[in-house]
């Protein structure tokens, strides 16, 4: 998806927003609905609820920059063009995904669309994602990454360590940090002071900015000034994105049965949901009609489908080369 | 025809990474110590001077980070030489070597490189004790998809640190602290020497003798006092702990019936330990007696020199298990151990041996 895009039309860029999001939405809910059939045979850590982050950041993003992720990376991945059906054939371990079934949702990358990788580790990635953007100065390029990180990565000293080298090299990095209150089970309070995770930025030195994470817009608005900091030699930015994860931590099923969140706490963000408030902003600029949204809907459900049905037929990676790639 | 080149390990490996700097403009170096007026023992000195602060990055105190940063830059196409004054301190890095480094290639099919070389001083000294002078090759050797290669001569250490820079996987480039000091033949200019497997480095047909990295030199010295006794020892320098290449050593066990490793770490579950195994399981029929081996005793490794005395394993203990081996007699191996005694000159165990000096 690039920026240059949505400049077309008042709305236009909005529109295209909540498609992606939308298009997110649909094919995690695709998820959900199959993954009993037992052909996705690998975790998932669904990105339902969290869809504003990927898609406004993504925006103000080109193809030949890019970003780094986590375990909760479908949402990432997609927004910034990853290819879908590469994404549900992995799932399904199948020839075709995007690692060739070796690496199942948690590895998803797709180079042309620069998603450099996703790592499994809590904030592994976020030295990689540093380290690009290492390469992208010495080589002097104009492009950026987005390191995409969850609260409980500043937990971790490799966080601290790359963001202190960041500031210090002025590096083209936006650490984005989604603040979904949870790690696993575990509450943000149960894990860490009652200090701003802002502060964290500042403490390195950074600029930083805290937006509502279910906001599309405004996750936008606060990447594209981080990227033209980036672009522009002032090096990275810290984002603090304040959203929620409806499903369970892993799976496809809701666990707030479980008790380690309230039912209130969960309506609440269901309320503030990013894709509903994307479908009502979208309504008042841009006269954005029931019909629209209906064939917006179908077009996306078809793409959907057909993606699902590709990854199924493709076929499974011959076992004969298991043991091949490890070396180059 | 002029002399052949004498020279450092040192001088080796700074030649050596002058050589990438300049030849390669997609390479830089980072480590603690790299920009400084050390520079690593003298392996990295006044190349910053010669590349700046771009190509030679002094980086911060944080090991994982930057290997991370290192593997980041990697995958979109740099190659980056970091180092790590003490291997020790790349405990903290195991995460991203493990995980990021060793897997990228695999993981994505082939679509991800990782041409990082990761430079690691192991070995001992001067009462550096037990988090300053430990011997890991092991714990690196057990991953696959890291290369790991411990060169002993000055001219493996150029070529091989070339190659490691050329290679296009992750490559964990060990060297022995010592082994710095020993001086050898170093073709002038760009060569390399190939990460493929062990060299003969003394021929014999009575037994047969794999050391790596600086046991290589105790082995040399064990192989020469044993030479004078009529007893030939096959020694072999491992050169490279993986991928491991054990052909030569199962065609050498096969000709001599008899096998001693040599570890410069601990024995238990050491490099000597897998060879020991895959020659149980390819060639137990030639083996005439056990195989011995040597490498540490289980315990960390103490500073004073009084504790120090018995834990570090010498050309004396190959002479003694090449002795059992061959049934040399007991007034031969007294000699072998006297010539061997001699030559350290009364040096102690914490100072390098001068007669490794070289040239080898």
């Amino acid at each position: 998806m690039n920026q240059m895009a949505f400049h077309t039309a008042p709305g236009a860029m909005l529109a295209g927003m909540y498609r992606s999001m939308l298009r997110i939405r649909m094919v995690e809910e695709a998820i959900v609905a199959r993954y009993a059939e037992q052909k996705m045979r690998c975790p998932v850590h669904l990105s339902i609820g969290q869809e504003a982050v990927a898609v406004g950041a993504s925006v103000a993003l080109t193809a030949s920059d890019q970003i780094v992720t986590t375990h909760r990376c479908h949402a990432h991945y997609l927004a910034k063009g990853g290819n879908l059906v590469a994404m549900l054939a992995e799932l399904m371990g199948k020839a075709t995904g995007s690692c060739g079934g070796r690496g199942g949702s948690m590895h998803l990358f797709d180079q042309p669309a620069g998603v450099l990788l996703s790592l499994p580790i809590v904030a592994a990635s976020i030295p990689v994602g540093v380290g690009a953007g290492l390469a992208f100065q010495q080589e002097g390029k104009p492009n950026v990454v987005v390191v995409y990180l969850g609260d409980a990565s500043v937990e971790e000293g490799v966080f601290h360590e790359s963001a202190n080298f960041a500031a210090l090299k002025k590096l083209p990095v936006i650490f984005l940090c989604e603040n979904n209150l949870y790690s696993v089970y575990t509450p943000l309070a149960d894990r860490q002071p009652g200090r701003p995770l802002t502060d964290l930025g500042h403490a390195h030195g950074m600029p930083t900015a805290h937006v509502d994470g279910n906001d599309v817009e405004a996750v936008h608005t606060s990447t594209a000034e981080a990227v033209a900091r980036a672009r522009g030699g002032e090096g990275p930015t810290f984002i603090l994105a304040d959203t929620y994860r409806w499903r369970e931590h892993c799976g496809p099923n809701y666990d707030n049965d479980l008790g380690y969140r309230t039912i209130t706490e969960f309506e609440d963000w269901q309320a503030k949901d990013g894709l509903s408030r994307a479908r009502a902003r979208l309504k008042t600029v841009s006269a954005w009609s029931g019909a629209q949204d209906a064939a917006m809907t179908k077009e996306l459900l078809q793409e959907v489908d057909a993606a699902f049905a590709a990854a199924e037929l493709a076929p499974m990676p011959d076992p004969t080369n298991v043991a091949k790639g490890v070396y180059v | 025809m002029s002399e052949p080149r004498v020279i450092t390990a040192t001088e080796a490996i700074r030649e050596a990474l002058d050589l990438a700097l300049t030849g390669r403009a997609d390479t830089y170096l980072m480590g603690e110590g790299v920009a400084d007026p050390g520079g690593v023992f003298g392996t990295t000195k006044g190349l910053i001077d010669k590349y700046g602060p771009q190509r030679v990055i002094e980086m911060p105190v944080a090991e994982n980070g930057m290997t991370g940063i290192a593997i980041g830059s990697a995958l979109m196409g740099r190659r980056p030489i970091m180092t790590h004054q003490r291997v020790d301190f790349a405990l903290l890095a195991l995460e991203q070597l493990f995980n990021t480094a060793a897997k990228s290639h695999y993981v994505t099919n082939g679509a991800h490189k990782v041409p990082l070389t990761v430079r690691m001083i192991i070995g001992r000294g001067w009462g550096q004790g037990p988090q300053h002078s430990q011997s890991l090759e092991t714990l690196f050797g057990y991953i696959p998809g890291l290369k790991v290669v411990m060169p002993s001569t000055p001219a493996d250490f150029k070529g091989m640190l070339l190659a490691s820079i050329e290679d296009d996987n992750p490559v964990i480039f060990i060297e022995h602290r010592w082994l710095h000091y020993v001086t050898g033949v170093v073709p002038q200019g760009y060569y390399l020497s190939a990460i493929d497997g062990p060299r003969r480095v003394h021929e014999g047909g009575d037994v047969t003798v794999v050391a790596s990295s600086y046991m290589t030199l105790e082995a040399m010295s064990a192989a020469g006092a044993l030479a004078d006794r009529g007893c030939n020892a096959d020694v072999f320098d491992l050169r490279v702990l993986r991928p491991l290449n054990v052909s030569a050593i199962i065609e050498s066990v096969r000709r001599t019936g008899r096998l001693v490793v040599c570890d410069v770490g601990w024995k238990t579950l050491g490099p000597g330990a897998e060879i020991v195994a895959q020659i149980a399981e390819l060639a137990l029929d030639a083996l005439k007696k056990p195989p011995i081996r040597i490498g540490l005793p289980d315990h960390p490794t103490p500073s004073s020199l009084s504790l120090a005395e018995t834990y570090y394993p010498s050309a004396v203990q190959i002479v003694n298990a090449v002795s059992r081996l061959c049934g040399l007699g007991e007034k031969d191996t007294e000699a072998a151990r006297q010539d061997l005694i001699a030559a350290r000159r009364g040096v102690p165990i914490d100072q390098p041996d001068p007669s490794f000096k070289g040239p080898f």
